[in-house]
Formats: structure tokens, C-alpha cells, sequence
């Protein structure tokens, strides 16, 4: 990067309970193109980290390989990130997960990423229910390759240069649901008063959290003709139910009607509030979010909101077992048996 | 004329030198009687090896069990026919007896006849019923057929002159908690033994004798060892994909960790092991947690090595550490999966694209599985790079007479240029890559560490000193000398080749590494013989030391020895030492199975005769 972002910090600016302001949640100027649908992500995520007063460097920036996976260059300058090899940063996030479990792990990937040459890698970190915030930057198309269509593309669909989707789309939500994630969400990145307490929620979970973020291409994707341009989102966008986070700490006071809203208890005691828009709306129904989902996608319009809540979940850890010292502290004297115990494996073997 | 006799033949009278094999069938529970003799002539103070030849199947097959007899320590592979078969399987019977020395015998099971037409004059029947003493003696059908295996070993107890008391010790040991299982089993050895005594004229004349030549070795296999290091090194993070043969060391891991490692207090694991969905996940996990700072692994075999091969260029060239223990088979694509070959050297040297490099460590015993195995997490950590542990499957999961495995309690574990938050603080600044020290590794942080200072962005992509994504040219080129430099620093830290001179000068030496050392001490008996002293080098890593290149200058002909069809420990060698390749010769053996001293011998006198047409090798 040629510039940087100015290090002044103006007076005014709120802080939170770490006396951190939004902008000690920043990354690095994007480089992304002016209107990529990723920024808005990145700027999501930095709001939802600083309002959850997070310690930014007990966050690990996971990714992939594509423009998506460039975003966590632009949140978080005080984490450590890795940008890992195309499709495969679910098997690496694991692996650094199973080594510290006390890092919040946020993963950003693409859809071509996620649903095409990671589509193994995906499946199988739902299905470990790791510890970890995973979100898919949706554009139905390959950005970083410039414009081939993506897995994710619907059905019928043309992108830049004329080429057709001819095949199914793959839907990783429902891909998600089926496989046991305990937190399924699909948002909008130019809806940021859904995205941000959803990206909250996702964090304060103690599971597997998955959110796919349609987030239109503005250089390859964003042509009459897209389902996944701005203008065909706005227009074809529903939402099952607007959704606050309420941290912990603050007093629940019932606004909304009777009725017409849902508490759920996370793991720390923060409350996922869904507003149903749909009085039908339900979160804890898995098998309904997937028939919602395909539905709404029937009718041409996308589902957003969340869609399916398991607070219950276990973690991977959990069900390993594993010690509460998180690997990479563990001492010597607890990993290494030594030389006593060894002289009787020898015998063994006489 | 198979009537059950002995004395059809004569035999030459050997002590202490021969092999016997058992032809069985895959699935039929002979493995642990097999081992049961080889253990109890080891217990008798004399040098052993056993190899299994097993199919690439579960079920019915043919399999064989070698035992190599050898009070001169020759336990390398003998090849040429056998001394003594233990004829069990009827799929292999006609091989197997094709296989007999003339002279020597063939035990078989003689509840039913050979045919006529199979018989030859110039060799030894031992017939014993044991079906029928199966059938008699037990009423269970899966004891009628282990104890089979039982049976004959207690046979061979009486024709070999086994003491039948360490027999009796070795199954109480085996069945040390499951006592009831004893007596049967005692039984059964009994019966073989009985007969024998009753029938033949026993002992023959080749048998063993007590010696006292073993001290305090162990008879293990490779895999135990490389496992049982990585809980010794502090590993606490596997991502592993099951394939022949190295699964067996994530298993031996577990099973250890599971006794050795569960915290006493809360009963929770200091360990977690992920069967991941493939290898390519298996590597990425690992890599994951050596970027975090845990101790990781994976072990897999060839095919695993070409999956893993980009995330291996990830690691290499973003500087994190991990550990990767191939257990070679026979390639390439699926080759002959349970069949050994040492043929991955230069997929695993230059793994992945660019200009990559790795470190690799050659073990030549299951000791030195174990210590290559502990030691590579310290490497990996110092050097932040992979490194990879090239097993085989003769060496992985064949057992082996070995020198038992050490730990010493004053081992700390070096985990290498990790900063503290202390250090971050009392440091102006910092950055990745930088070359604080001139060795080409820098100082690394781990996420969480400080609240502002160390975090940076780990990728595959070209960057600056200071991690920051970098296309310039200067800032690439320099990133790629520094980590030549580190590779050179590597080559100070691995182990150094072990070198073996005569008392005579010579102008020849040999180069070898892995389980090729099996058969080096017997070539160099047999090469002695013939008037060709010869010295010796066994290298134990890449890249290579001074000395590699010092022992190859000394001498004026070279040969390697190894197991692949086209010589890459050669080509690595000409190639990273820029040596003439003309002035290195090629022994090789790719079949599949262990190479032979007699081969690798007569190989040499081959291509020095030739040199030297007017003049006799004597
Ligand atoms: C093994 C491998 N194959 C191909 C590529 C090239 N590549 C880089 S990004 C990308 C697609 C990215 O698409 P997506 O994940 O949808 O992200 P976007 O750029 O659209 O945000 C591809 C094919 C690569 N880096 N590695
Ligand atoms: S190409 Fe598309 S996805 Fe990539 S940065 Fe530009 S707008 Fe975003």
C-alpha cells in the first residue's frame, strides 16, 4: 500500500468498555474495487467487533484465496491474519482452532472459494462444529479470476462476458443447515443494520456460525441480467425478521409488542432479539429454514435474516474433550512422559 | 515318500544362520504367533529381523512372513530360496515349495496329501496334522484356526531347538491381563511340540543357540517409534488421513496419548486428533495449529505427499512450522501399495511449485523413527518450515531388532524465535521477516500475544520484510535469497551423515540412507571377500552437511544405494552439491521389496569389473 490511514483519532468519537474506539478496529485501506460489496462486510465486522468490545488481538483473521478473502486485510490491524491456499481455509482454521481455542476465529472466503474448490473443506468444518465465525462473500461470481461464474450463480443466469450458468445452483446455507451448523444466517452486505448484530450474534455463539453475505461485484457482476447485482438484491430481498444483539450487560427492556418478538439466550448470556417480520418466523426449526430458504428462492427472492439458532451447541472442543489450557500453552512436563515411563515402554518391546 | 520323515535329504548342519518362512493367509490371526517366534529366538540372545510381505488386500490372500536368522548381525533381506517354509496356504503352496532350498524343509500341514506331481526329491517334508489336531483338540472354530498357528510354532520349538520355556514367558506377556487366554495358547504350543518330538528327528540341523548378542534391544516397528516420538516431542495437534502405510503411526499416537496424556485431574485431553476428509485438510490442519504455535503433524504415504504438495509451498515459503512423516511405499499413482520403495525423495525435497525446498530426515531404525520423529518438531520450530520424516514400509511396519528408544529428561523443547509480549514490548519495532540474526530465520509472534504490536498477515503471496503484500521485484527476490540462507543454516542443525572408513584406504565409497542400511553391514562382508574394501556413508538428512560433499570428493568411485527406479537420492545429490553425476553410480532395487546385500555386492563388482575389463576381481 502506497498511503496509509490517517492515525488521528478524533475526540468525539465513541468508545467502548476497552476505551477503544471503531477506529482501533480498522485494517488497512481496501484495494478492493470502489462499491465491492466485501468493503461493506469489513466495515460490519469492525463496527460488531468494536460494540462487542473485543480485544481485536484475540482475534484471528482466517481466509481463502480470492478478493473476499483479501477483505481481513481491511478489518482488524491489531489481529493476526492468514490468507491460506485457494478453498482451504476451513481445514487451517481448524488446525489453529485445535491449537488456541481462546482466539475468536473470523473467517472470511468467497463463493467460489467456499462452494467450489472448498466445497469438502466447507462440509467438513460444519460438520466438526468448530468454534468459528464463517462468512462467504457471495457475488456468484469468481472476482479475483475477473467474472467466470461461481457455483453459487443461479440457474439460467449470464454473467459479464455472456457465459451461462446452465446447472443448479449450489446454496451453501442449506448446505449449512443440513449438515448440522448451529447458527445459520444469509444477510446482505448493503444492509448493515441487519448485518452488524448478526455478525454479533455469529461471535457471542459457541459453535459453528455460518453467514452467507451476498455481497455484489461491482466490476464483474452487478449487469441487468445478475441476480446478485445491488439492484436485483434490493428489490428481491425479504427478511424473516429484523434482528438485534443485546450484549449481556444491558438491561432487556421490552419495547416490541408482545408476541412480536423472540428472545434467545446465548452462551454468555446475550440475547439474540428477532423482531418477526414473518409470523411464521422460526429459529429453531432446521428442517423449515431449509424448505424457507427454497421457498423464498421459488419465488425469486432471497431469504435474509437468521435462519436457524441452536444455542445449545456443542463445540468441537466439547466433544473432544480437549483440556482447558489451550494446546500451544500446555508445558513440557504435561505433553512429555519421560525418560521413567519410557524405560518401561523399552521393556515392552523385549 | 511324504511320510512324514525327515531324513529324505541331507542337510548342512547351521547354528544361528538361516531363515524360515511362513506362507499364510491374510486374515487367518498368524501375525502374532509369527512374531511370537521371531521374539522368542530375540529372547534367546540371538539377532533377528522379521519382515512381512503382505498383498494389498484384507482378506484370503497370500501373505509371508520372513525371519532372518543371523548371529553375524546380517538382518538385511537375505533373498534366494528359503531354508525352512511353513507351507499354510494352498494358494501359495507350489510356489513355496519352488521356494525351498535343496535341503531344506517344507512344514506343512498333512491332514491332506500333496499331490505326487508337486514332490521334489532334493528337499524335506515335515508333515504334521494339525487341522486334524485343530479339529480334535478344540471346539471353538475360530480357536480351530488360530491355534493353527499356535501349533506349528510349537513345532518349530522342537525342530529349531527354541527353549519351549521362553515360549511359555512370551504368551504369558502377550496375554498379560487376559490370563485365560494362557493356558489354551500354552496348549496348542505343546501339541506342535509333542508331535514334532514324537515324529521327526528333532532338533535338525539348522537350529539356534543361545547367544548373548542382543543386550538391551528392543524388537519394534518403525511406526510405534515415529508415534511415540511425537508425543515425546510434545506434538498436541494431528490432522491425519488413513492410508497404508503410515496410518498406523497416527494410531500408535493416539493410543499413547490416550494412556500418557489425559490430564489426571480433569480427565481432558492434552491432545486433539481430526481424521480430516482428506490429506489436503489433514496438511492444512496441521499447518494451522504450527501457525499458532502448537506442536502438529500429519503422517501419510505417497499419494497423500502429492495432495499435500501446495499446502507444503504454503508453508515453506510463509514460515510456519510442521511436521510430516511419509511412511514410503511403491509408486507412482497407487504403485503396489503395500510394498516398500524409497521413492518420493525428490517429490518431498521440492515439493510443491517454485523454487521450493525442504528439509527431510532419513531414519534407519525404529529408534531412530523415534528420535527423528521428536527431534523434527524442534527443527520445524527453529527453522519455521516443514519437515518431513521419510519412513518406509519395511522400516514402518515391519518389526526390527533396535536400540531401545531414549529420552533424556534435560531435553527442553526449542521452539525456536517466538517473542513474548516482554520482548514485544522492549522492542521498537518489529517486523516478520526481518534477518535480525543473519541465519535467514526471523523472529515470529503468535496470535494473542500483544494487544498492539506483532500482528501481521501470514500469506503465500509475496511480501516485504515487514509482512506487508509486495510485488517489487527487490522485496521478492530478497525474501527468496533469505530463505536459501535459512536453508543453509539447516544444514548445520540436521544430523550429519554418519560416516564408516576402513582400516585400509579405498577408492570407493557408498552412499546409502534409510532402511537401505539394513543390507550395508553383510555388502560390506561380502565385498571385503572379493578384495573390495569399500567405505561407507549413511546420510541422515537434507540438506546436506559439508561432510556429505567431503566423503564424495575423497573417493574416486561412488555408489548409491537405494530403492527406486531412477536414482533420486543420486540426482538430489549431483544436483544440490553440483557433483558430476558420472561420478556417481547407481545401485538400485525397485521390485518392492527390500534391496539385498548380494545384489547390491555383485551390482558393484559388476560396474568395477567392467571399468577395469584385463584385470580379475579376486
Ligand atoms: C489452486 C488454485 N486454483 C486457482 C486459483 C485462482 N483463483 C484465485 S481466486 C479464485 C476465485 C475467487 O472467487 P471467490 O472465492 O468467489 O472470491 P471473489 O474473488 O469473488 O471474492 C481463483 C479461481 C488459485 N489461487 N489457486
Ligand atoms: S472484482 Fe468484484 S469482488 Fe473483486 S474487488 Fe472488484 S468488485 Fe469486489
Amino acid at each position: 500500500m502506497s498511503f496509509a490511514k490517517s492515525k488521528f483519532k478524533h475526540k468525539s468519537l465513541p468508545v467502548n468498555d476497552l476505551g477503544l474506539t471503531y477506529r482501533d478496529y480498522e485494517g488497512a485501506i481496501s484495494t478492493l474495487c470502489a462499491g465491492c460489496g466485501h468493503d461493506s462486510i469489513s466495515s460490519a465486522i469492525v463496527h460488531a467487533c468494536a460494540e462487542l468490545s473485543i480485544e481485536p488481538h484475540k482475534i484471528a483473521k482466517m481466509s481463502g484465496i480470492g478478493c473476499s478473502s483479501k477483505a481481513p486485510n481491511y478489518f482488524l490491524n491489531n489481529s493476526h491474519g492468514f490468507n491460506t491456499v485457494h478453498g482451504r481455509m476451513p481445514s487451517v482454521t481448524t488446525g489453529a482452532n485445535l491449537a488456541n481455542k481462546d482466539l475468536t476465529y473470523l473467517a472470511m472466503s468467497g463463493d467460489g472459494d467456499s462452494a467450489s474448490i472448498g466445497l469438502g473443506q466447507f462440509a467438513h468444518v460444519v460438520r466438526r462444529q468448530l468454534n468459528m465465525v464463517y462468512m462467504v462473500a457471495n457475488n456468484g461470481v469468481y472476482g479475483l479470476t475477473k467474472g467466470q461464474l461461481a457455483a453459487t450463480s443461479d440457474r439460467g443466469v449470464k454473467n459479464k462476458t455472456g457465459d451461462i450458468s446452465l446447472f443448479n445452483d449450489i446454496d451453501l446455507c442449506t448446505m449449512a443447515l443440513q449438515l448440522g451448523a448451529s447458527f445459520v444466517a444469509r444477510c446482505f452486505s448493503g444492509d448493515k443494520a441487519q448485518l452488524i448484530p448478526i455478525i454479533k450474534a455469529a461471535i457471542a455463539h459457541q459453535g459453528f456460525a455460518f453467514i452467507d453475505i451476498i455481497s455484489p461485484c461491482v466490476t464483474f457482476n452487478n449487469h441487468p441480467g445478475s441476480t446478485r447485482s445491488y439492484d436485483y438484491v434490493q428489490e428481491h430481498v425479504t427478511t424473516g425478521a429484523v434482528t438485534d444483539f443485546v450484549p449481556t450487560k444491558e438491561e432487556i427492556t421490552a419495547q416490541t409488542p408482545e408476541g412480536e418478538f423472540e428472545d434467545i439466550c446465548l452462551h454468555d448470556g446475550s440475547l439474540m432479539r428477532i423482531h418477526k417480520l414473518d409470523k411464521d418466523y422460526d429459529t429453531s426449526n432446521r428442517l423449515k429454514a431449509m424448505t424457507d430458504v427454497e421457498e423464498h428462492k421459488e419465488r425469486g427472492e432471497i431469504l435474509t435474516g437468521l435462519l436457524y439458532l441452536d444455542p445449545t451447541a456443542s463445540t468441537f472442543h466439547e466433544l473432544n474433550d480437549t483440556a482447558d489450557t489451550p494446546m500451544n500453552q500446555v508445558k513440557q512436563d504435561l505433553l512429555c512422559p519421560g525418560e521413567r515411563v519410557l524405560g518401561t515402554i523399552n521393556d515392552s518391546f523385549r | 515318500m511324504i511320510n512324514n520323515n525327515t531324513s529324505t535329504v541331507n542337510t548342512k548342519t547351521s547354528i544361528n544362520d538361516f531363515v524360515v518362512k511362513f506362507a499364510n493367509t491374510n486374515g487367518t490371526g498368524s501375525a502374532s504367533a509369527n512374531n511370537m517366534f521371531a521374539k522368542a529366538i530375540m529372547r534367546m540372545g540371538i539377532p533377528v529381523s522379521a519382515k512381512n510381505i503382505f498383498p494389498s488386500n484384507i482378506q484370503g490372500a497370500p501373505t509371508w512372513y520372513e525371519v532372518r536368522i543371523n548371529e553375524d548381525e546380517f538382518l538385511g533381506r537375505r533373498g534366494g530360496q528359503t531354508e525352512i517354509i511353513v507351507a499354510m496356504n494352498a494358494q501359495s503352496f507350489v510356489a513355496d515349495i519352488k521356494d525351498v532350498a535343496p535341503g531344506g524343509y517344507l512344514l506343512f500341514d498333512s491332514s491332506k496329501q500333496i499331490p505326487e506331481q508337486l514332490l521334489r526329491d532334493d528337499i524335506n517334508y515335515l508333515g504334521i496334522p494339525i487341522s486334524a489336531i485343530c479339529l480334535k483338540e478344540f471346539q471353538n472354530p475360530r480357536q480351530r484356526q488360530l491355534f493353527k498357528n499356535v501349533i506349528y510354532v510349537g513345532a518349530l520349538a522342537a525342530l529349531l531347538d527354541i527353549e519351549f520355556g521362553v515360549l511359555k514367558t512370551l504368551v504369558g506377556d502377550q496375554f498379560k491381563g487376559k490370563e485365560k487366554l494362557i493356558t489354551p495358547n500354552v496348549y496348542a504350543l505343546e501339541l506342535g511340540f509333542q508331535y514334532a518330538t514324537n515324529h521327526f528327528s528333532c532338533p535338525l540341523n539348522y537350529r539356534v543357540e543361545r547367544r548373548d548378542l542382543i543386550g538391551n534391544r528392543i524388537m519394534v516397528d518403525g511406526n510405534t517409534g515415529s508415534g511415540l516420538g511425537a508425543v515425546y516431542g510434545g506434538a498436541t495437534v494431528v490432522g491425519w488421513y488413513p492410508i497404508t502405510p503410515s496410518t498406523s503411526v497416527v494410531e500408535k499416537f493416539a493410543s499413547y496419548c490416550q494412556r500418557l496424556r489425559i490430564d489426571p485431574a480433569t480427565g481432558k485431553k492434552n491432545f486433539a486428533i481430526v481424521q480430516a476428509e482428506d490429506e489436503l485438510a489433514a496438511i492444512g490442519m496441521a499447518i494451522g495449529a504450527g501457525w499458532n504455535g502448537a506442536r502438529s503433524f500429519t503422517a501419510t504415504s505417497g499419494p497423500g505427499i502429492s495432495l499435500m504438495a501446495e499446502f507444503l509451498g504454503l508453508a515453506y515459503f510463509a514460515e510456519i512450522p510442521v511436521v510430516l512423516i511419509n511412511i514410503q511405499r511403491a509408486g507412482p499413482s497407487t504403485g503396489m501399495p503395500t510394498r516398500t520403495q524409497q521413492s518420493d525423495v525428490l517429490a518431498c525435497a521440492y515439493a510443491s511449485h517454485g523454487d521450493t525446498k525442504h528439509v527431510l530426515l532419513f531414519p534407519d531404525s525404529p529408534a531412530e523413527c523415534f528420535e527423528h520423529s521428536a527431534l523434527a518438531f524442534d527443527l520445524s520450530d527453529r527453522l519455521q518450515t516443514p519437515v518431513i520424516i521419510m519412513s518406509d514400509l519395511d522400516l514402518g511396519m515391519n518389526d526390527h531388532l533396535s536400540a531401545p528408544f531414549i529420552w533424556n529428561d534435560k531435553q527442553k523443547y526449542d521452539l525456536g524465535k517466538v517473542l513474548s509480549i516482554r520482548e514485544l514490548d522492549n522492542m521498537e519495532s518489529f517486523g516478520r521477516y526481518r534477518d535480525v540474526d543473519g541465519d535467514g530465520i526471523c523472529y515470529r509472534t503468535l496470535p494473542g500475544t500483544h494487544p498492539n504490536k506483532g500482528a501481521f498477515f501470514t500469506r503465500g503471496t509475496s511480501r516485504n520484510k515487514d509482512a506487508v503484500y509486495s510485488e517489487k521485484s527487490a522485496d521478492y527476490v530478497e525474501n527468496m535469497e533469505r530463505l536459501q540462507r535459512k536453508f543453509a543454516t539447516a544444514a548445520t542443525l540436521i544430523p550429519k551423515a554418519e560416516i564408516s572408513t576402513g582400516l585400509q584406504s579405498t577408492q570407493i565409497g557408498l552412499i546409502y540412507y534409510g532402511t537401505t542400511t539394513q543390507a550395508i553391514s553383510e555388502t560390506k562382508h561380502l565385498l571385503q571377500k572379493q578384495g573390495i574394501p569399500v567405505d561407507s556413508m549413511r546420510i541422515k538428512g537434507f540438506p546436506f552437511g559439508s561432510e556429505v560433499e567431503k566423503f564424495i570428493e575423497q573417493h574416486e568411485q561412488v555408489f548409491v544405494i537405494e530403492q527406486n527406479r531412477d536414482g533420486q537420492m543420486k540426482t538430489l545429490l549431483s544436483t544440490e552439491l553440483n557433483i558430476d553425476p558420472n561420478r556417481l553410480a547407481s545401485v538400485l532395487c525397485f521390485d518392492g521389496l527390500s534391496i539385498t546385500a548380494n545384489q547390491i555386492s555383485s551390482d558393484i563388482i559388476h560396474v568395477i569389473e567392467q571399468q577395469i575389463p584385463n584385470q580379475e576381481v579376486v
